[in-house]
C-alpha cells in the first residue's frame, strides 16, 4: 500500500474472541514503532471477547491523532473470519485491500431456528460481496496453513504474513517483532507460519455458491406442528418424557401425569415416545 | 515515506498500563481496587513491576477506597482503581473523604464506559466530581495518562484533597507511545494525629464543609493557570472546548479550529474559557456523555453550543464528531457515497453475541433452572451471558450483588407460581452478596441462592479474590470458603454440587426449590479458561446415531454447531474438536448415545 506524505496508515484487524486478533495487532504495532512511526491502536476487551466480535484498530504515521479508524478510510482490512470481513467491510477505503481467512466460525446463535428445514443463519456469498466493494480481495485458508505447520493457533501469524505482503516493512522487521512478542519456544514455528502466510497464493474469484450451499438456500416449507398424544391411563407419572424433551413441550400436571403444554415447539425428535417405559406417548 | 520522529526510548502502552507506570514513577506505596472493565489492567500491570509497594485486590470498591484513604492518612501515597459503577459502591466513603482531605496523595482512578461496551450503564464520573467537590483530571492519550498522574499527586498534596483521574474505555484500551520517566521511591510522611480533620462527628463535619468550599476556591484559582488546560490558537471562526479522548477526534476532524483542551475538568477555568469564547465567532463544546462543561459555561453566561449536535448517548469517534460538525454547519454535508455499486451494507450481518465458553461450568445450572421454570434473578459476571438464546434463563440483571436482594423482593412481591432463584458468582458473592444473604436468612424468605463458584473473577479476565487462595501478585493467601460462610450465617440447606453432573444438578436444585426457607446450592467446577486452560479429550458426534433432537444445542455451547445433514427436517450436529474442552455434558444429555469421546486414533482427529 502506498504511503501519502505525512498521511496516516490504517489497518483494521477483526475476528472472533480467542483467534489472536490482539496479539497480531500488537506485533504490527511493534513493527511500526521500530520503523520510527507514531503508533496508536485501539481494541475491545472484557465481555465481547467471550466468543463475540473482536477488533483492533492500528494507525501509524508521522503523527496519529484519533486512536480509531473512520469507516471508508482503512487501507487494509485483515479479517480472521469471513462473516467478520463482511461486517467490517464498510471500513475499507476505495482501492483498499481485504485479506480474509476462509474458515468460517459459525456461532451457536446461527443454529437456533428449529422450524422444519430452517437453514443455518450464516451470510451467503461473502466473497462476492467483498469483491463488489474493493478489487483486491485475498481470501485463503490461513487456518489450513497453520494446521499444516502443526498448530491451528498459529493462524493469526499466517494472516500477519499475508498482511506483510501488502505493507512496506521488510521481512526482518516482522520476524524480529514476532520473536520479541511470542513465547520463546514457539518463535520458530511462528516465523514459519508467518512466511507461509507471506508466500500464500490467493485463489481467484470463484462461484461463491457451492452446490451444497445453494441447496440450503432452497425455499423453506413448513409442515404442520406434530401432535403428541399421551395415553393418560397408562402414564404413571415417572416424568422421564418431561425431562428428556429438549424443547420443554411437556409438563407434569397437578395429578402428576405428563401433559402437552407447548405442542407447537415439538421438533419430532421422538425421544418422549422412545423413552416412555409405559408406551404412553405417541408422536404423530 | 514519512519521516521517523519517535525516539527509541518510547514504549507502546495502553492507557491503563500508562497509569500504572505513572503510579510507579510517582512513589505510590499502596494500590488497591476491584476488577472492572475497563479499569482492570491498571493494578495488574502495576503488580508486574518488581517493587516494594503494596498492590492488591480488595473485596469491593468501597473497601478499596477505605484502604486507600487509610494509607493516605498514614502518610503514604495511595492509588485506588475501579470502573465507573464501582464508584457508586465507594460513594459513601468518597463523599466523606472529600470533607476530611488526606495527608499524602490519594489518586482515585475511575474508568468510564461510554457506549456501554461491558457494563450495565454509561454514567459520567465527572458528575461525581462536581457532587463531591473533588478535582478531576482527564487525560487524552497514554502519554498524558502517565503525566497527569504526577500532577494528580501534586494537586492532592498541595490542596489536601483526594483527586479523581478519569479514563474511558477508549483511553484505557488504546495503546499509544509513552516516554518513560524516572521511578521515584515512595517517601512516606508519617501519621499525624488530627481529630478535627479525620473524625467526622457533626461538630467537625460542619467545620470541614467550610474547608471544602475554601479549597474549591483555591482550586478555581489554580485552574486558571495550570498547564493541565491548554489553549491552542487557530482560526477565529470556530472555537472548540473539549477534553479527554474527544480532543483527538476534534484535532483529526477540524485541524484549523481554535481549541481549548480541558485537562482539569473540575473545577473549570471559567475566566480563561470566557476569554477563549471572546476570541472566536462561534463556540462549540465536544464532550462525551453529559453536558458538564456546556452547562457550566451557560450558567456563567457564556454562549455555547454542544449537545444539539453531539449526543448525550454512547461513545464518540472521529466519524461521529465529524457528523456533529456537519450538522452544525461547520463542515459541509457529505456527498453521496462513491462506491454505491454493490449494497454490501444491506447484507444482513451475522448475529454473534458473546457466549459462555465451551465447557463453561455455568451452563448446566442455567439449563436446569430453565427446565424447572424458575424465576431467576441474575447478577454481574460471565453468567449474565445465559440471558441469550438458547439458555435464556435469566429474568433480571441489575448491578453487583443485586441478585439475592431482588430474589427476596421477587418472592415477596410475586404470585408464588414459579420458584424464585438468585444466581451469583463467587467474586460477586464476596463483593456484595453476603449482606443480602443475611437479609434473606434473617427474614426467612423461601428463595434458592445458587452460587456459581468458578474460583476466579472470570468476566474481567481471571482475577484472584478472597476465595482463590492467591493474591494479586500470585502469592499464597488465606482462602475464605463459601459453604462455610453460608453455614456460619445459619443457612439450613447448603449443598455443593458438580455442575458437570447434569442429574445431580437437577436433583439438588429440585430439592432446593422445595426447601421451606433459604436454600444455598454451590457449584464447584473451576473456570475452564482462567487461570489455566482445562482441556481433556474432545468429544465427537457419530452422525448416523444423531437423531437431531437438539438437546445438546440447548446448551448454547460454541463448540457444537449444525451440519448440513438433516434428519426429518432438523439439522444433525457436529462438534469442533479444536474448541471442545471435553466437559462431556453434551454426551450426558444425548439420548441416542451419538456423542462419544473422540478416539485417540490420530486418523479420527479431523482438525
Amino acid at each position: 500500500m502506498s504511503m501519502e506524505p505525512n498521511g496516516t496508515q490504517n489497518v483494521l484487524i477483526v475476528g472472533v474472541g480467542g483467534q489472536g486478533v490482539i496479539l497480531a495487532s500488537d506485533i504490527l504495532g511493534v513493527v511500526c514503532m521500530n520503523r520510527g512511526y507514531q503508533v496508536k491502536k485501539s481494541e475491545v476487551h472484557g465481555m465481547a471477547k467471550r466468543g463475540g466480535v473482536v477488533y483492533s484498530h492500528v494507525r501509524y504515521g508521522a503523527q496519529v491523532l484519533s486512536p480509531t479508524i473512520e469507516p471508508g478510510t482503512s487501507d487494509v482490512l485483515l479479517a480472521f473470519e469471513p462473516a467478520e470481513a463482511l461486517r467490517w467491510s464498510k471500513y475499507v477505503k476505495p482501492g483498499g485491500t481485504i485479506i480474509v481467512n476462509s474458515r468460517k466460525r459459525i456461532p451457536p446463535a446461527a443454529c437456533q431456528d428449529r422450524r422444519m428445514d430452517a437453514p443455518t443463519r450464516y451470510p451467503q456469498g461473502i466473497e462476492q460481496a467483498l469483491r463488489g466493494q474493493v478489487a483486491d480481495v485475498r481470501q485463503f485458508d490461513a487456518e489450513g496453513l497453520a494446521v499444516e505447520i502443526g498448530d491451528h493457533r498459529m493462524c493469526n501469524t499466517v494472516l500477519l504474513g499475508a498482511l506483510s505482503s501488502v505493507c512496506e516493512f521488510e521481512v526482518q522487521d516482522w520476524l524480529g517483532a514476532i520473536s520479541a512478542s511470542v513465547k520463546p519456544k514457539t518463535v520458530e514455528r511462528n516465523q514459519k507460519a508467518f512466511l507461509a502466510g507471506r508466500n500464500a497464493q490467493f485463489p481467484a474469484a470463484h462461484n461463491p455458491l457451492p452446490p451444497e450451499t445453494a441447496a440450503m438456500c432452497r425455499s423453506v416449507t413448513y409442515l404442520d406442528a406434530p401432535a403428541i398424544d399421551i395415553h393418560d391411563s397408562w402414564c404413571k407419572g415417572c416424568e422421564i418424557c418431561v425431562v428428556v424433551c429438549p424443547q420443554a413441550c411437556l409438563k407434569m400436571n397437578e395429578r402428576n401425569r405428563a401433559e402437552v403444554v407447548k405442542a407447537e415447539a415439538c421438533i419430532r425428535c421422538m425421544l418422549c415416545e422412545w423413552m416412555c417405559p409405559d408406551l404412553a406417548v405417541r408422536v404423530q | 515515506m514519512a519521516t521517523a520522529i519517535s525516539s527509541p526510548a518510547q514504549v507502546l502502552l495502553s492507557g491503563n498500563e500508562a497509569i500504572a507506570r505513572g503510579a510507579l514513577e510517582n512513589g505510590i506505596r499502596v494500590a488497591t481496587g476491584y476488577p472492572g472493565t475497563p479499569s482492570t489492567e491498571i493494578l495488574e500491570s502495576l503488580a508486574r513491576y518488581d517493587s516494594e509497594h503494596y498492590v492488591s485486590w480488595s473485596t469491593n470498591e468501597k473497601v478499596a477506597l477505605d484502604v486507600g484513604v487509610g494509607a493516605a492518612v498514614a502518610g503514604s501515597r495511595a492509588l485506588v482503581t475501579m470502573k465507573h459503577v464501582g464508584l457508586n459502591v465507594a460513594a459513601d466513603t468518597l463523599m466523606s473523604v472529600a470533607y476530611t482531605g488526606v495527608r499524602a496523595a490519594l489518586v482515585i482512578v475511575v474508568a468510564d464506559d461510554p457506549g456501554v461496551h461491558s457494563s450495565q450503564n454509561e454514567q459520567d464520573t465527572r458528575m461525581y466530581a462536581r457532587f463531591a467537590e473533588l478535582p478531576l483530571l482527564e487525560p487524552s492519550d497514554s502519554q498524558e495518562a502517565k503525566d497527569f498522574f504526577r500532577l494528580a499527586c501534586e494537586i492532592s498534596e498541595r490542596f489536601d484533597t483526594a483527586v479523581l483521574l478519569r479514563s474511558t474505555t477508549r483511553l484505557s484500551h488504546s495503546k499509544g507511545m509513552v516516554t518513560l520517566g524516572t521511578i521515584h521511591p515512595s517517601r512516606p510522611v508519617g501519621y499525624e494525629k488530627n481529630l478535627n480533620k479525620f473524625v467526622l462527628v457533626p461538630s467537625n463535619a460542619r467545620v470541614r464543609h467550610e474547608k471544602v468550599l475554601e479549597r474549591s476556591g483555591l482550586l478555581r484559582e489554580f485552574a486558571e493557570t495550570t498547564e493541565l488546560n491548554r489553549w491552542e490558537k487557530g482560526s477565529s471562526e470556530i472555537g472548540v472546548i473539549t477534553s479527554g479522548v474527544c480532543y483527538q477526534y476534534v484535532k483529526e476532524v477540524l485541524p484549523e479550529a481554535s481549541v481549548f483542551k480541558v485537562g482539569l475538568m473540575n473545577p473549570l477555568p471559567i475566566h480563561r474559557l470566557r476569554n477563549f469564547a471572546a476570541t472566536v465567532d462561534r463556540l462549540l463544546v465536544v464532550e462525551e456523555l453529559e453536558p458538564v462543561i456546556e452547562e457550566q459555561l451557560k450558567a456563567s453566561g457564556i454562549q455555547a453550543e454542544g449537545k444539539e449536535y453531539f449526543s448525550r448517548l454512547g461513545e464518540f469517534s472521529s466519524e461521529r464528531v465529524r457528523a456533529g460538525f456537519q450538522q452544525a454547519g461547520v463542515l459541509p454535508m457529505p456527498k453521496a457515497p462513491e462506491n454505491a455499486g454493490v449494497p454490501v451494507a444491506a447484507k444482513e450481518n451475522l448475529f454473534r453475541p458473546p457466549a459462555l465458553c465451551p465447557g463453561c461450568p455455568h451452563t448446566v445450572p442455567y439449563l436446569v433452572l430453565k427446565k424447572l421454570n424458575a424465576l431467576v434473578a441474575g447478577d454481574i459476571g460471565c453468567y449474565t451471558l445465559a440471558v441469550y438464546e438458547p439458555l435464556a434463563a435469566i429474568d433480571t440483571t441489575l448491578a453487583m450483588g443485586c441478585s439475592i436482594g431482588m430474589a427476596v423482593g421477587l418472592q415477596k412481591g410475586g404470585d408464588g407460581s414459579r420458584p424464585v432463584v438468585a444466581t451469583i458468582g463467587d467474586s460477586t458473592f464476596f463483593h456484595s452478596g453476603i449482606p443480602p444473604l443475611i437479609d434473606a436468612l434473617y427474614n426467612n424468605v423461601k428463595i434458592t441462592v445458587v452460587i456459581l463458584d468458578n474460583q476466579t473473577t472470570a468476566m474481567t479476565g481471571g482475577q484472584e479474590h478472597a476465595g482463590t487462595g492467591k493474591s494479586l501478585r500470585g502469592e499464597k493467601a488465606r482462602t475464605v470458603d463459601i459453604a462455610t460462610v453460608c453455614k456460619a450465617l445459619g443457612a439450613g440447606f447448603v449443598e455443593v454440587v458438580d455442575p458437570y453432573d447434569v442429574s445431580a444438578v437437577f436433583r439438588t436444585l429440585k430439592a432446593a426449590i422445595q426447601y421451606d426457607g433459604v436454600s444455598v446450592v454451590i457449584t464447584n467446577r473451576p473456570c475452564v479458561v482462567s487461570p489455566a486452560t482445562i482441556r481433556t479429550t474432545p468429544y465427537a458426534v457419530t452422525a448416523k446415531e444423531c437423531n437431531a433432537c437438539q438437546m445438546c444445542m440447548n446448551l448454547g455451547c460454541p463448540a457444537i454447531i449444525w451440519t448440513e445433514e438433516m434428519h426429518e427436517g432438523q439439522h444433525k450436529v457436529t462438534i469442533d474438536p479444536v474448541a471442545c474442552m471435553g466437559c462431556a455434558v453434551c454426551g450426558l444429555l444425548c439420548q441416542t448415545n451419538a456423542i462419544i469421546p473422540l478416539a485417540a486414533d490420530p486418523a479420527r482427529r479431523t482438525v
